[in-house]
């Protein structure tokens, strides 16, 4: 694979189930230290995007370069373990966990303790657990986590939950981040909060982070530069502003009607789907 | 009524644990059931007693170092004392101690890792073999018509080989497991719980058929005689020589053998606590859970669910690979018989009853079985029969005891016993007698630590319900479930 110097480079990826192509030779790439998006309208193909990315599902077609090296049709594992991180969409943390256990779970390939170390509790062995809770401390209190170490992880509430999903994600020491919706179900001062703690990851982790939303508010003030899909094809891609403008992206989200009145593809417009964005 | 009774249990608790409190309970308990079942060898309350004494150290605050001299004081001089005068009291601890390993090997699979197995006793049932084989007389008899012995058949191996294949159980059995797990790998829940089972009778059918063409196993009628590691007469005079005055009489070889018996099951069923202890309390036990939990997100955080599944089962295996090699030497004979699916549903039983994922719970698991079977209800039988053949009757509505069938006799209808007490279990209380916990750190800047994070019965179930779930949760593509989580 030639270097083409994005952290994320996919190209024509195709991801079908059965009859259906959910992902149509979709390309898309990635330069490091930018927080990109992902929308589209229910169905589109973005978290089947995002999981073939991470693993979970093997492309049946095209390609995708990560960090200089070859990932498709990898195991979730060993993507993680060459730093690529994520979150759900609908938060699967390990419920009867501690938080702190749940972030430890994150720092799984970080760890370098063998069977033969954990039997015997070798000095290296406490050692390596006690830096882990340390750094899984600070990593709750980045996140804004305080006083729930030792609850148990389902007995957070939901945005506690999801603050823990993106400390267990943190704790792997990713150079990507995919979030899926990670503001999904949160009243817009939660969000405003995520988006600040996201900004802060890239600017002072600098993590690369890309982010399926729904919240066009989130979307349009925290992305770089957005990637919108619609059945399972890209159909735009652009900055913001221009995202906002495009009418074909409207066209996607408001149907056909939308376009042709009267060219009204305004931000206005789409920034009145944030309120549908958060129910959606 | 029941926050009352609550209260009470609790205000005890209270009295229990203060200041010098625990000390003097647990010595006076000690002492005071010592001495009722050294006067009685046959009071089963006695023992009961004293059996719940045994276990007040663990559960009273007292310091760390002074749990462990209670532990080893009854451990090493009392319980040889009782059991010395009533060889009873060691079988049932050795079973205790047999089967709380198992239940602990069989909880790694299915408390933590969270895949059900209902094929357990086949890694028993390799250990045990595998002593029985080579530690008997059958690698001569390959050729022999099973069930005959030509006179003047020598062993195979010299008696103490046993302790090196207590290793090579280990070792045997953890093998098994892995072949075991390998086709396991690809499938999840009930119908894992079928393959299982389904290995489980695989190998006892193995054990039952494999005595032709090649009489490996000697068939139905099972290996006997199995030999047990050598006890010279030295050994035994010099334990006379501390103990006779204590026990009251002299000790015999073959009593001394069961003394050495409930150590040797003792020694591996701590190890088998330290080991399950560590590797719950890491970076393996950790993965362990998060696969039970979902398996999905464990694989998205970095780990390779199938080589963890197969560890777990390796491990798992491994204990009773090595209880099945105590198994065969202790009992002399193995057959088919003793690893039927009835057998692993007991071990099963013992970790729901105790508490799925609890090291401790199946331990109390498998004491409460043990107990329930070979001493309540098996007393109770006795009580009955002793009242059939008196002249007693119960008074105004004329019944003879001796009419009583015999039906009746607890002991034979122990499974519905336990079918009874399981069903209350689940109701009343599902995450089982002593709950699995999650171990509490000392965090900076947090509310000082109070008590362990009791995982809720919710949280137990998801362990083995959830796994379904989580397959169609990922199938699911589309986007419409996104906020149905709060």
């Amino acid at each position: 694979m030639p270097d083409s110097g994005y952290i994320l480079d996919a190209r024509s990826v195709v991801k079908r189930f059965g009859g259906l192509t959910a992902v149509n030779k979709v390309d898309f790439a990635m330069e490091k230290g930018r927080i990109y998006s992902i929308i589209g309208p229910n169905g589109a193909g973005k978290t089947t995007f995002f999981n073939t990315i991470s693993g979970l599902y093997k492309p049946e077609e095209g390609s995708i370069v990560f960090n200089g090296q070859s990932i498709q049709g990898m195991a979730p594992e060993k993507i993680t373990a060459l730093r690529v991180a994520r979150t759900f969409q609908n938060i699967r943390l390990f419920g009867s966990m501690t938080v702190i256990e749940n972030i430890l779970v994150g720092a799984h390939t970080r760890l370098k303790q063998t069977a033969i170390d954990t039997l015997l509790r070798s000095k290296a062995f406490k050692d390596e657990e006690r830096n882990a809770e340390k750094r899984a401390e600070e990593i709750m209190e980045y996140v804004g986590l305080k006083n729930v170490g030792n609850e148990l992880a389902a007995s957070l509430p939901y945005g506690g939950q999801r603050r823990v999903e993106i400390a267990r994600a943190l704790a792997s020491e990713p150079i990507l981040l995919l979030l899926d919706e990670p503001t999904a179900g949160m009243n817009p001062s939660e969000s405003e909060d995520a988006m600040h703690l996201f900004r802060r990851i890239r600017d002072e982790l600098g993590v690369t982070i890309l982010l399926i939303e729904h919240d066009m508010k989130v979307v349009m003030s925290i992305s770089e530069r957005i990637t919108v899909m619609d059945h399972g094809e890209k159909i735009a891609e652009g900055g913001p502003v221009e995202i906002a403008s495009n009418p074909r992206v409207i066209e996607a989200y408001l149907g056909r009607g939308a376009t042709s009145g009267e060219g009204a593809g305004s931000a206005a417009k789409l920034s009145k789907l944030s309120g549908q964005g958060g129910e959606a | 009524m029941q926050s009352k009774l609550r209260e009470i249990l609790a205000s005890i608790g209270v009295f229990l644990n203060k200041g010098k409190n625990p000390y003097w309970v647990t010595l006076v308990m000690i002492a005071g059931s010592f001495v009722l079942v050294y006067v009685s060898p046959r009071s089963i309350p006695a023992f009961l007693l004293f059996a719940v004494s045994a276990a007040l150290p663990y559960f009273l605050k007292m310091k760390g170092s002074l749990k462990l001299a209670f532990a080893v004081l009854i451990a090493i001089v009392l319980v040889p004392i009782l059991g010395a005068r009533n060889i009873f009291y060691l079988e049932v601890i050795f079973q205790i101690a047999v089967f709380a390993a198992l239940a602990l090997g069989l909880n790694i699979v299915v408390g933590f890792s969270g895949l059900l197995n209902f094929g357990y006793m086949a890694f028993y049932a390799v250990g045990a073999y595998l002593w029985g084989f080579f530690g008997s007389q059958q690698p001569f008899l390959l050729h022999a018509i099973p069930g005959t012995v030509p006179p003047g058949t020598p062993f195979f191996l010299a008696p103490d080989w046993f302790y090196l294949f207590i290793f090579l159980g280990i070792i045997a059995a953890a093998i098994v497991g892995l072949i075991l797990g390998l086709p396991v790998l690809r499938v999840r829940g009930d119908y894992l719980a079928v393959i299982t089972l389904g290995f489980g009778e695989i190998v006892r059918q193995l054990a039952n058929n494999l005595d032709k063409p090649l009489n490996l196993t000697n068939g139905p009628q099972g290996i006997t005689p199995i030999q047990k590691p050598s006890l010279p007469p030295d050994v035994v005079h010099f334990f006379n020589m501390i103990f006779q005055p204590l026990v009251g009489r002299r000790v015999t070889v073959d009593q001394l053998y069961n003394i050495l018996f409930y150590l040797l099951a003792l020694i591996v069923v701590i190890v088998v606590i330290i080991v399950t202890y560590r590797l719950d309390d890491s970076r393996i036990g950790r993965a362990w859970t998060a696969i039970r939990e979902d398996e999905l997100a464990a694989g998205a955080m970095g780990i390779p669910s199938n080589k963890l599944k197969l560890g777990a089962f390796a491990v798992g295996a491994s204990f009773a690979g090595a209880m099945g090699v105590l198994f065969a030497a202790s009992r002399t004979f193995v057959s088919p018989e003793s690893f039927t699916f009835l057998q692993s549903v007991s071990v099963l039983t013992m970790v729901i009853l105790g508490g799925i994922g609890s090291i401790r719970g199946v331990i109390i698991g498998a004491a409460v079985v043990i107990i329930l079977n070979l001493q309540i209800l098996q007393s109770f039988s006795l009580f009955l029969a002793q009242l059939r053949q008196s002249d007693a009757m119960i008074p105004i509505i004329n019944f003879h005891w001796k009419d009583l069938s015999n039906q009746l006799d607890p002991s034979k209808y122990q499974r519905l016993v336990f079918g009874i007490i399981l069903i209350l279990m689940m109701i009343y209380r599902p995450a089982g007698i002593l709950p699995a916990e999650r171990r509490k750190r000392e965090l900076k800047g947090e509310a000082a630590v109070e008590e362990a994070v009791v995982v809720s019965a919710d949280g137990a179930n998801s362990g083995t319900n959830g796994e379904s779930g989580t397959d169609s949760n990922a199938a699911a593509k589309g986007h419409g479930e996104g906020n149905g989580n709060a």
